[in-house]
């Protein structure tokens, strides 16, 4: 076979737990972004606009939307004849199978895929932030250096440092020190969790590191290791956008971001495309009684209520007199007449009746589920039904049909859930 | 029952003044990201028909950019497929003189298909219909050819299509092209079924006659001779073969009933596919009665118009009862009212452009104003 000179691997298999019911259904890299993206639709456009055209996805997850929404690579032009793009599952072996146990583990365990292609280098990727980064420049930057291991780091607050890996360098770029998560940063370079190996040395790596667990990680175990074992690593300094969207409160802002009059990602740009599955449908139609600022509206959508400030996705019904503010609407959904919806996130399929109000400004009501909703958006999960003339406060979580004996006084107050457990698939 | 499906560009695009100086009329664009082709190429695929061939008479970019996968449409690329067939400058070849002359200058690919029926549609047309529907009923009359026909309805201009009249057991007794003085209460959709074996004898037949129009030369003279039964489609059809035509059918799209009907329910109609993010609507924008097409940026006033992908309005500009094509960019201050702006126009600040219902101002593709 013919070689490659530089590979990807996409460790796309995680949960992504704070994201809450968002991830309910679906693997993480397949939530929606922009109202038309997924997560995933990011790297893997990074890829090709690199030059890049050999991914592997390593699923684990939820894999189905995911699966589904990648196919057979059409959307990146990663539908090749040889190289391209293909989904590494975990798998039996003759004796026994495991779940892919960590990062490095899963790239472990899809060896054999990766030297098919006989790479100089290996690019891994992970599919949990939205950004546009050309590969093949932090390529060249790791062969100028002649380095074993380049990470990509992007700047950022010294308040937020304390959150992510830090890498402390000399002026070189050279990494001399690593901190997880440090109270008092030294540095401000965050681990973006891009990595350019030199696959020998890594291939070697993986196989020692795995003789002594079978869970291993990059962040935990491969950087430290070849720290202790000083090879050559350097920090990559990427200084454009590059947004976390793992929390509900940073998903919402990440998504609200877009519709500025002059946004700090933006999409419209021709030469650095971002390529998804896109479902062909016909433009949208602003009624009479519309009124639409500040917001993005999908294909397929009827729109004859107001919508500010807010993203509403592909084939959204929005009736007469409803009202929608600060608010994500992803695909496929009803919204009835002189409904109200504040400050929320509204996940696919769902209906949503007349009379409705969604959200509010009042005071953060404290959800049990405090880990992943505490800055006061209320969250409706897929397949979510609502019916006419009730109420939803803020910070509340509501998942599955719901009818209206199950709001006291046809309310729900702030902070409150009612999450219906729907039949797993 | 299988059919093999062909799709006729009319090749009438000296009617469409400007709209066709790079594009062949079959290649407008409808409601912003469809091409008029898309609708024959769906209710193909859409009727499990996967071997589709594109007759046209020139071999312009913008259909071939816009056919260059068959996989936008569903159709196969090893079992069937799409194919563009043109004129070849070969023996028998040359410019179309007709359709039966386009049709006999492929006869190869009729010769080397497998399906026993043929459903050749014209181009043109903006409808929904499931031509499988048609080949059953084509069966079922045990006609030779059958003719998809629709009855009197308001806008029809009948000199532009054929006029026919059906006896009480639907065989096409009378037919008169584009006749002045319509006598008959039918008008022909361009759309036949027939076998591919007698397709390619008739063709044979009226080639050695020197004979190269399918209508005139085929339909008419052999109306005595064949069994040609006219089948009544009863659904939305409408036709874009002039510029007013062209106006007329993208308006129409602003009704609630004709969006739903050709564009929302299902099977739906496909297309090349071009990923644009969401249009942006900002601050300053107000829009209504207005069809919206993605990656478009909105900063002012639209009304009554389609507006398709890629398109930038500046702010404190009015767009009303307008075609705005792909790409194009909008200056401040500007006043347009019944105009088809062409794809990637360039408006420049303060301009006025208005035109009438009947006849809307055209500005022409690429164009800087």
């Amino acid at each position: 076979m013919e070689k490659k000179e530089m590979i990807a691997m996409l460790l796309a298999g995680g949960q992504g737990s704070r994201l809450g019911i968002l991830t309910q259904n679906t693997a993480k890299p397949s939530v929606s972004f922009g109202g038309k993206y997924k997560f995933i639709d990011f790297p893997l456009s990074n890829c090709i606009n690199s030059g890049i055209d050999t991914v592997g996805i390593v699923t684990q997850y939820k894999p189905l939307k995911l699966t589904q929404h990648i196919g057979i690579g059409i959307p990146w032009d990663l539908d090749k004849k040889y190289g391209g793009l293909s989904i590494l599952s975990p798998y039996m072996k003759e004796t026994e199978g495991n779940w892919f146990l960590g990062t490095a583990h899963a790239v472990y365990s899809n060896m054999e895929y990766i030297d098919s292609y006989d790479p100089e280098y290996l690019l891994i990727l992970s599919a949990d932030h939205i950004y546009k980064m050309d590969y093949s420049k932090m390529l060249n930057y790791h062969k100028e250096r002649d380095a074993d291991l380049t990470i990509a780091v992007c700047p950022v607050e010294y308040e937020e440092a304390k959150r992510f890996g830090i890498l402390n360098t000399r002026d070189d770029g050279k990494v001399f020190e690593f901190e997880e998560k440090p109270e008092e940063p030294k540095s401000n370079l965050a681990s973006m969790g891009i990595y350019i190996f030199n696959w020998k040395v890594l291939r070697e790596a993986l196989i020692e590191e795995n003789k002594n667990r079978d869970d291993s990680d990059f962040g935990a175990h491969i950087i430290p290791k070849f720290h202790e074992e000083n090879k050559k690593i350097y920090a990559y300094t990427f200084n454009e956008y590059w947004k976390d969207v793992g929390t509900i409160q940073s998903y919402w802002e990440a998504n609200l971001d877009l519709v500025k009059i002059n946004p700090d990602f933006n999409l419209y740009e021709k030469y650095w495309k971002i390529y998804t599955n896109s479902n062909i449908q016909s433009p949208h139609f602003i009624g009479i009684d519309a009124n639409v600022k500040s917001s993005f509206i999908g294909d397929g959508c009827e729109i004859r209520g107001e919508v500010i400030n807010s993203i509403i996705g592909d084939n959204v019904l929005i009736e007469r007199g409803v009202r929608i503010r600060d608010s994500i609407i992803l695909d496929n959904i009803k919204i009835d007449s002189n409904t109200k919806i504040i400050k929320s996130i509204i996940c696919e399929n769902t209906n949503i009746g007349a009379d409705v109000n969604i959200g509010n400004e009042n005071e953060i009501g404290i959800n049990e589920l405090k880990r992943v909703y505490n800055t006061g958006i209320t969250v409706l999960g897929e397949n979510t039904n609502i019916p006419a003339g009730v109420s939803i406060g803020n910070n509340c979580v509501v998942l599955g049909t719901t009818t209206k004996d199950m709001y006291k006084n046809k309310k729900l107050e702030d902070g409150k859930n009612i999450i219906i457990n729907i039949k797993e698939v | 029952m299988k059919a093999l499906g062909i799709i006729l560009d009319s090749g009438k695009n000296s009617t469409f003044g400007k709209l066709t100086d790079k594009r062949i009329g079959v290649a407008l664009p409808i409601c912003g990201v469809f091409r008029v082709i898309d609708f024959g190429l769906s209710n193909m695929t859409n009727s499990g028909i996967g071997n589709v061939a594109v007759i046209t008479q020139e071999n312009s970019r913008s259909i071939t950019d816009h056919l260059s996968s068959s996989k936008w449409w569903n159709f196969g690329r090893k079992q069937g497929g799409l194919h563009l067939l043109t004129p070849s400058s070969k023996e028998n070849g040359g410019i179309y003189k007709g359709t039966a002359h386009a049709l006999y200058q492929n006869l190869g690919f009729l010769e080397h298909s497998k399906e026993e029926y043929v459903v050749i549609a014209n181009g043109s047309g903006i409808y929904k219909i499931d031509f499988m529907d048609v080949v059953k009923s084509h069966i079922e009359t045990d006609a030779d050819i059958t003719v998809v026909c629709s009855k009197e309805k308001e806008g029809f201009d009948y000199t532009q299509y054929g006029n026919l009249e059906l006896d009480k057991n639907n065989n096409i007794i009378n037919f008169e092209e584009k006749a002045l003085d319509p006598e008959w209460e039918y008008i022909s959709l361009e759309i036949y079924v027939i076998k591919r074996e007698l397709l390619i004898s008739l063709l044979k037949e009226v080639n050695e006659e020197e004979r190269y129009a399918f209508v005139r030369d085929v339909i008419i003279r052999y109306k005595k001779r064949l069994k040609i039964k006219g089948y009544e489609f009863n659904g939305h059809w409408a036709s874009v073969h002039n510029i007013k035509s062209y106006f007329a059918v993208n308006m129409a799209l602003l009704d609630e009933n004709i969006r739903k009907m050709l564009l929302q329910s299902s099977p739906t109609i496909k297309t090349k596919v071009i990923d644009e993010p969401l249009a942006k609507y900002n601050y300053n924008a107000t829009v209504i009665n207005s069809i919206v097409a993605n990656g478009s940026i909105i900063n002012s006033y639209i009304e009554s118009s389609i507006i398709s992908r890629g398109v930038y309005q500046s702010e404190n500009s009015s767009i009303k009862n307008s075609i705005v094509m792909e790409g194009v960019k909008i200056g401040r201050n500007c006043n347009i009212e019944y105009a088809i702006i062409d794809k990637n126009v360039e408006i420049d600040n303060n301009k006025i452009i208005i035109g009438t219902e009947e006849k809307p101002i055209i500005i022409r593709k690429g164009e800087k104003v």
